[in-house]
């Protein structure tokens, strides 16, 4: 059991990555069924993915779903950075612990409960110039979830940066603004990227924040599939499937390799967390 | 010389700190305050469906709180029928359902995971990367995709996938009714959250160091000995953070009941989305999350303080 592990350890190791992947290699080869049933092989052919080229409700969901995640983690970037400076570097002042769990909160918080939480803001009768339910409620309930997400990456890297590049730059005379936009941002640009992506992927899977959150006008692609999963199962749901599958795995693969491509900090910032 | 007096920078904190401080009280205490508020109010046909405890004026003009406890007398009397056999109780039911499945959920990660998140970290170190991210990459793509998936495996017609490999097999004679039950919601759960039970073990065990293990087993300590005296003494921080990243969410957990359920299987997720959509009684729906929330206060106080930068490393 001591290197490698033996063979009970290595059969456990096959046993649950069975368990994760069978289920998704199941979705991708019916999606190229002909036939109607979604469990069942009758023929091959493309006639789903054909479906999924012409189905214009559900293009408009996904590009509603991309704009949303896109604008939620742009916003979440800000937030959770401008949180994370001050998680780290701010000392202990008034309600500092207040604002540390209220940061994280979010990622804890049952959906459900987030969710009603901010139907009941949006609704309010005195809140009307929020402008209700709709695409703005969602794209502030991304926002503030995944800001929190932000934080904690970005705090976790500002913590193992070196302070003495900004110090340097502050005794130079370089205004703070400056120092954070010209020093900062570049050394924290892998955790600020990697914030973007984890934010807009989060957003773009919410599927309960949405839904609660949403009006006629606002159907994300979660809403759309989860309407859909109740109105009878197709195999062109399987097509979308396997799109899906397909691009994230491009773009993990890609992101790995070119975005945060020193692995071994990540490592070593794991290691000294604690 | 250092030209930068100290309450510039103080300055400076102030109009960053505003921001998150700013956007976190309007979009998260605020809509928190609303809840408890809500609950406490009296459902009423109209937009917003309910009458806030704040609206009524009092004689001299300045408003006046009037609660309304209806909400919470509904739970608790549920609670104090509980010694009356066949009274239908359907809130409580559905939080023990909850706690029932997050806990077993809990547990099934936990056995799943806890030797795998081992393997995972003695794996070899140039392999460990790609591992981890395998692990990762389902719980990259969507989410609602993954427990459709389980609809299709566990349906209970001839068509179902387990169903047809059981009867290819002749193992069975008749489909399993393998959906809408317990059972299927808490395999849909287990899929689902094990990802999150096993980053923070595997980040726990990657750092354990196997010196410990060898000098344990040169002085004749049996592998069992050396698992419960030294490897899961040292994990514990790991096992309590996954635990509760596995616990907390899945109590609230709507999708996964509601599509591998059925109609069978109520839980507070549900029972929330039922009050708040088709049921139309917010108030009813907003206190049962502030129960819920009342419930979780503990758990999430423990992940913050034991655990929690277990878990956020990855």
């Amino acid at each position: 059991m001591s290197r490698g592990g033996g063979w009970g350890g290595r059969a456990w190791m096959v046993g649950v990555y069975t368990f994760l992947y069978v289920p998704i290699l199941c979705l991708i080869v019916f999606s190229f069924t002909a036939g109607e049933i979604t469990t069942r092989l009758d023929g091959l052919s493309l006639r789903w993915y054909a479906a999924l080229a012409r189905d214009a409700e559900l293009h408009a969901a996904v590009l509603l779903s991309l704009r949303v995640g896109a604008l939620a983690a742009t916003a979440a970037v800000v937030v959770g950075t401008a949180a994370a400076v001050i998680l780290v570097r701010a000392g202990p002042y008034p309600g500092s612990r207040f604002f540390v769990g209220m940061m994280s909160a979010p990622m804890v918080m049952p959906e459900v409960v987030v969710g009603l939480s901010l139907v009941l803001l949006f609704t309010h009768p005195t809140l009307a110039a929020l402008g209700g339910r709709g695409v703005t409620a969602i794209w502030v309930a991304h926002t503030t979830l995944c800001a929190a997400y932000v934080a904690v990456l970005v705090a976790s890297r500002l913590r193992e940066m070196d302070r003495a590049l900004e110090e340097a730059a502050l005794d130079l005379g370089c205004p703070p603004l400056k120092v954070f936009f010209v020093i900062t941002v570049p050394v924290i640009a892998p955790a600020l990227a990697a914030g973007w992506l984890l934010a807009f992927t989060l957003s773009m899977d919410d599927f309960v924040l949405a839904a609660m959150l949403s009006d006629p006008g606002s159907t994300t692609l979660p809403v759309l599939v989860f309407a859909r999963l109740h109105h009878g199962l197709k195999p062109e749901i399987n097509a979308l499937a396997t799109v899906i599958v397909v691009v994230v795995s491009v773009a993990v693969l890609l992101v790995n390799r070119l975005l945060l491509a020193p692995p071994r900090t990540a490592g070593r910032s794991a290691a000294r967390a604690s | 010389m250092k030209v930068r007096p100290a309450s510039a920078q103080g300055h400076g904190r102030f109009w960053v700190g505003l921001l998150p401080w700013a956007w976190m009280l309007l979009f998260f205490v605020l809509p928190f305050a609303l809840i408890v508020s809500v609950s406490l109010s009296t459902p009423e046909l109209a937009v917003p469906p309910y009458v806030s405890p704040f609206a009524g004026t009092a004689v001299d003009g300045a408003s006046a709180f009037r609660p309304d406890p209806a909400s919470y007398a509904r739970l608790g009397g549920e609670v104090a029928a509980l010694g009356t056999p066949g009274a239908d109780r359907p809130y409580l039911a559905a939080y023990a359902n909850s706690l029932l499945l997050a806990a077993l959920t809990t547990l099934c990660c936990l056995v799943l995971g806890y030797p795998f998140a081992y393997q995972l970290a003695r794996a070899p170190e140039a392999m460990r990367n790609t591992l981890l991210m395998l692990v990762m990459l389902p719980f990259w793509t969507s989410f609602l995709l993954r427990v459709y998936a389980w609809m299709g495996l566990l349906d209970s017609s001839e068509t179902g996938l387990i169903n047809q490999v059981l009867l290819g097999l002749g193992l069975v004679t008749e489909p399993l009714p393998l959906l809408y039950n317990t059972g299927a919601v808490l395999v849909g759960m287990i899929y689902s959250y094990l990802p999150f039970m096993v980053l923070p073990l595997y980040a726990n065990l990657v750092k354990l160091d196997l010196h410990l293990l060898e000098a344990a087993r040169d002085l004749g300590a049996r592998p069992t000995t050396v698992f419960l005296c030294i490897t899961l003494p040292l994990s514990w921080r790991g096992i309590v953070a996954g635990s509760l990243l596995v616990f907390i969410p899945a109590v609230g957990e709507f999708v996964i009941p509601d599509l591998l359920g059925g109609g069978s299987v109520m839980t507070i997720g549900r029972s929330i989305w039922d009050d708040f959509g088709p049921n139309q009684d917010w108030p009813m729906a907003a206190a049962v999350a502030v129960v819920m929330v009342v419930m979780l206060i503990a758990p999430i106080v423990l992940l913050h303080r034991h655990g929690g930068r277990a878990g956020s490393d990855e």
